[in-house]
C-alpha cells in the first residue's frame, strides 16, 4: 500500500508539472522559444497567492483566481517587452533574452523583497486523510489533482472550441498562413503568454499549498523539470505536457520511493537526456524531417 | 596577408604576453599590488580562460552550449582529488583536471550529435546539473559541504594556461579545423554537403572547449581554498555564458574583453550579488535587443588595426550574420 500512496503523491507533484508544462509547450508550439522566464511566472504566481491569503485575508479559490489573472498579465508584458521585438531575430537571440528576463524576475524579487524564504499558511484547505481500500489519502493530493484537472480541462475547451483557441491553433501551424487569413497574430501570441502565465500562476499557489515554504529561486528546479515534462510528452502537444508532467512527477515520487531521495533532481535531467537522445520528438510527437 | 607577417604579429603578441606577466611578478613580489588586486587579477584570468573555452564551442562552432559549468566542476574535482586525497603535484593536476573535463565533454559532444539549437542548449544545461548532483551524492569529496584545497595557483601557472589556451584556441581557430566549425556554424546542412565531417568537429569542438574548461576548473579550485557542489550551479554556466555572448558570438577578442570588463565590475559589486545579478541581466537584455551581435560582432581587435582592404567577400552585413 505504501506503493500506491507514493504513486498517488507522484501524480499530484506531476499535475503541478503539468500545469507549468503546458505554458512551455503552448509557447513553443507558438513562437518556437523556450520561455525560461515561465519558471520565475510560477515563482511570482506562489508570492501572489502568497500575499493574497496571508496579507489580505482572502479565501483559497479567490487567491487562485487573483493570482492566475496577475500572472497573464505578467505574461503579456514580458512577451510584449521582451519577446515581440525579437519575433524576427535568431532563435539563440531570443533564447538568451529569456535567460536574461528569468534572472531579471529572480534577482528583481530578491532585490524588493529579500531572499528569505516565507511560510505558507497551512490552514487554506482542512488536512484530512481520507481512507480507502487500506490506502491512505490526504485531502490536500486529492484537491491539488481536482484543481489541476479542473484547469487542464477549460484549457482543452479553450483550445478546441472557442474562436481564440482556433487562432492559436492556426498561428501554431503555419504564423505565414494565419495572418493572410485575417488572423491578428500579436494578439493570438499574447493570449497564449497569458493563458500559459495563468496556468503557472495557478501552479504556485497550489505548490506553495502543498510544501508551505516559497522563496524567490523557487521556480528555477520546477520550471526546469516542467520544461522536461513538456519535452517527453512532445515539445507543443497540448496532450503531452500533461501526459509528460505526470508520468515525471510519479518516477520521482518512485525514485524518493526507493530511498534515492538526494538523486531525485538529477533523475529528470537523466530522463531528459535519455528522451532527447532516443526519441527526441517526444512521446506523442512525430518524426518531422528536416527539409532544406 | 603574407606567413611572415602573421609570424610577426603573433611573436609579438607573446613578447608582449611574457613582458606583461614578468611585470606583474615583480609587482607581486615587491607588493605594489595589494591582495584585492591580485586577486582579481587571478578572477580575470580563470574567466578569461573559460570564457575562450566557451567561445570555441559557442562563437565558433556554433553548438549553444549552457553547462560549461559542468565541465569547471570536473576539472576542479579530479585536480583536487590529485593534489589532495593523492598528495601528487599541481601541474599533473592541471592536465588531469583538463583531460577529465575532456572526456566529460567528449560524453556531452555524443547527444549533441542529434540535437541543435535549443534542445542541445536544455540537454547541456542538464548536463551541468547531473554533474552537480552528483558531486553533492558523493561522500569521497565531501558531498554538500565540499572539499577543502590548498592554495597552489600562483601567477606563473595562472598567466601560463592563459596565454596557452588563448594561443591553442587562435590556432585552432585559424586552422582548416577551424574553418570547418566555423562552416558547421554557418550552416550545417551545407558544410555535411561539402563533405565537412560534423560530427567529428562538433565532439572535437566540445573536447577541446571541455579541456580548457576543466584547467580553468583547476586553477579555480587551487584558488579558493574549498570547492563546494553550489559554486558548479547554472549561475555560474550563465556567468561564462554572458562573457560570449557580451563579447560578441564569433569574437575571441571580445570574449576576452567582456571577460575583463564582467570580472571587474563584479568584483566591485561583490557586497551587493542582486544589484550584480540585475545589471547582468538587463545587460544580456538589452544586448540582445539593440545589439544582438555583441561588442565586437565576429570581428577580432587585430582586425581594427587594419584597413577596410582586409575584409573579404562573405557576408558584408553584420547585422545578418547568425549563429545556430
Amino acid at each position: 500500500m505504501e506503493f500506491v500512496q507514493q504513486l498517488i503523491n507522484g501524480i499530484s507533484l506531476g499535475s503541478i508539472y503539468a500545469l507549468i508544462a503546458l505554458g512551455y509547450t503552448m509557447v513553443y508550439g507558438i513562437v518556437k522559444l523556450i520561455n525560461f522566464a515561465h519558471g520565475d511566472v510560477f515563482m511570482v504566481g506562489a508570492f501572489i497567492g502568497f500575499y493574497s491569503i496571508s496579507v489580505f485575508h482572502l479565501n483559497f479559490f479567490l487567491a487562485l483566481l487573483i493570482s492566475m489573472v496577475a500572472c497573464a498579465i505578467f505574461g503579456v508584458v514580458i512577451e510584449r517587452i521582451a519577446y515581440k521585438p525579437l519575433r524576427n531575430a535568431t532563435r539563440i537571440a531570443a533564447l538568451i533574452t529569456a535567460i536574461g528576463v528569468s534572472l531579471l524576475i529572480e534577482y528583481g524579487t530578491i532585490y524588493i523583497r529579500g531572499a528569505q524564504i516565507e511560510a505558507y499558511p497551512g490552514n487554506v484547505i482542512p488536512d484530512v486523510t481520507i481512507k480507502f481500500f487500506g490506502v491512505e489519502v490526504s485531502s490536500q493530493s486529492l484537491f491539488i489533482l481536482g484543481v489541476s484537472v479542473l484547469l487542464m480541462v477549460c484549457l482543452q475547451f479553450i483550445v478546441h472550441k472557442t474562436k481564440i483557441g482556433k487562432a492559436m491553433r492556426a498561428v501554431s501551424h503555419d504564423m505565414d498562413a494565419a495572418r493572410l487569413m485575417g488572423i491578428n497574430v500579436d494578439n493570438t501570441i499574447s493570449a497564449t503568454f497569458a493563458i500559459g502565465s495563468a496556468l503557472a500562476g495557478a501552479a504556485g499557489v497550489i505548490f506553495g499549498m502543498y510544501y508551505t515554504s516559497i522563496d524567490p529561486l523557487m521556480g528555477i528546479i520546477p520550471g526546469l523539470k516542467a520544461f522536461v515534462a513538456a519535452v517527453l510528452g512532445g515539445i507543443g502537444i497540448i496532450p503531452g505536457a500533461m501526459v509528460g508532467g505526470l508520468v515525471l512527477g510519479v518516477i520521482e515520487a518512485l525514485v524518493s520511493a526507493l530511498g534515492y531521495s538526494l538523486w531525485r533532481d538529477g533523475v529528470a535531467f537523466i530522463v531528459l537526456i535519455l528522451i532527447l537522445i532516443f526519441r527526441p520528438s517526444g512521446l506523442f510527437g512525430k518524426n518531422v524531417r528536416e527539409k532544406v | 596577408m603574407s606567413i611572415v607577417k602573421q609570424a610577426k604579429g603573433f611573436w609579438a603578441s607573446i613578447v608582449l604576453a611574457i613582458v606583461f606577466s614578468v611585470v606583474v611578478q615583480l609587482l607581486i613580489n615587491g607588493g605594489q599590488l595589494n591582495a584585492f588586486y591580485v586577486n582579481t587579477l587571478f578572477l580575470i584570468g580563470i574567466n578569461i580562460i573559460l570564457a575562450v573555452s566557451l567561445h570555441l564551442i559557442i562563437g565558433i562552432t556554433g553548438q549553444f552550449s549552457i553547462g560549461h559549468a559542468g565541465f569547471l566542476a570536473v576539472g576542479a574535482y579530479a585536480s583536487a582529488i590529485i593534489t589532495m586525497k593523492l598528495q601528487l603535484p599541481f601541474g599533473l593536476a592541471l592536465l588531469v583536471g583538463g583531460l577529465a573535463a575532456a572526456v566529460a565533454g567528449l560524453i556531452i559532444g555524443i547527444p549533441s550529435l542529434r540535437l541543435k539549437g535549443d534542445y542541445l542548449a536544455i540537454a547541456t544545461l542538464g548536463f551541468g546539473e547531473i554533474v552537480r548532483i552528483i558531486f553533492l551524492n558523493i561522500n569521497y569529496v565531501g558531498g554538500a559541504s565540499g572539499m577543502q584545497v590548498s592554495h597552489l595557483t600562483t601567477w606563473p601557472w595562472l598567466i601560463g594556461c592563459v596565454i596557452f589556451s588563448i594561443l591553442v584556441i587562435v590556432n585552432f581557430t585559424n586552422s582548416t579545423h577551424g574553418r570547418a566549425c566555423i562552416s558547421i556554424r554557418e550552416n550545417e546542412i551545407a558544410a555535411d554537403a561539402m563533405g565537412i565531417n560534423t560530427t567529428y568537429y562538433k565532439v572535437t569542438a566540445f573536447a577541446i572547449g571541455a579541456f580548457f574548461a576543466g584547467i580553468a576548473g583547476t586553477l579555480y579550485a587551487h584558488n579558493f581554498y574549498i570547492i563546494q557542489p553550489t559554486n558548479f550551479g547554472f549561475l555560474k554556466s550563465f556567468d561564462i555564458l554572458i562573457f560570449v555572448v557580451l563579447g560578441g558570438l564569433g569574437s575571441m577578442s571580445g570574449a576576452v574583453i567582456a571577460a575583463i570588463l564582467l570580472t571587474i565590475i563584479s568584483t566591485y559589486l561583490q557586497d551587493y550579488p542582486e544589484t550584480r545579478m540585475i545589471i547582468y541581466s538587463l545587460v544580456l537584455i538589452v544586448m540582445m535587443l539593440y545589439r544582438p551581435q555583441g561588442l565586437m560582432g565576429t570581428k577580432e581587435i587585430t582586425s581594427l588595426f587594419k584597413g577596410r582592404k582586409s575584409v573579404k567577400g562573405g557576408v558584408q552585413d553584420e547585422s545578418k550574420h547568425t549563429v545556430a
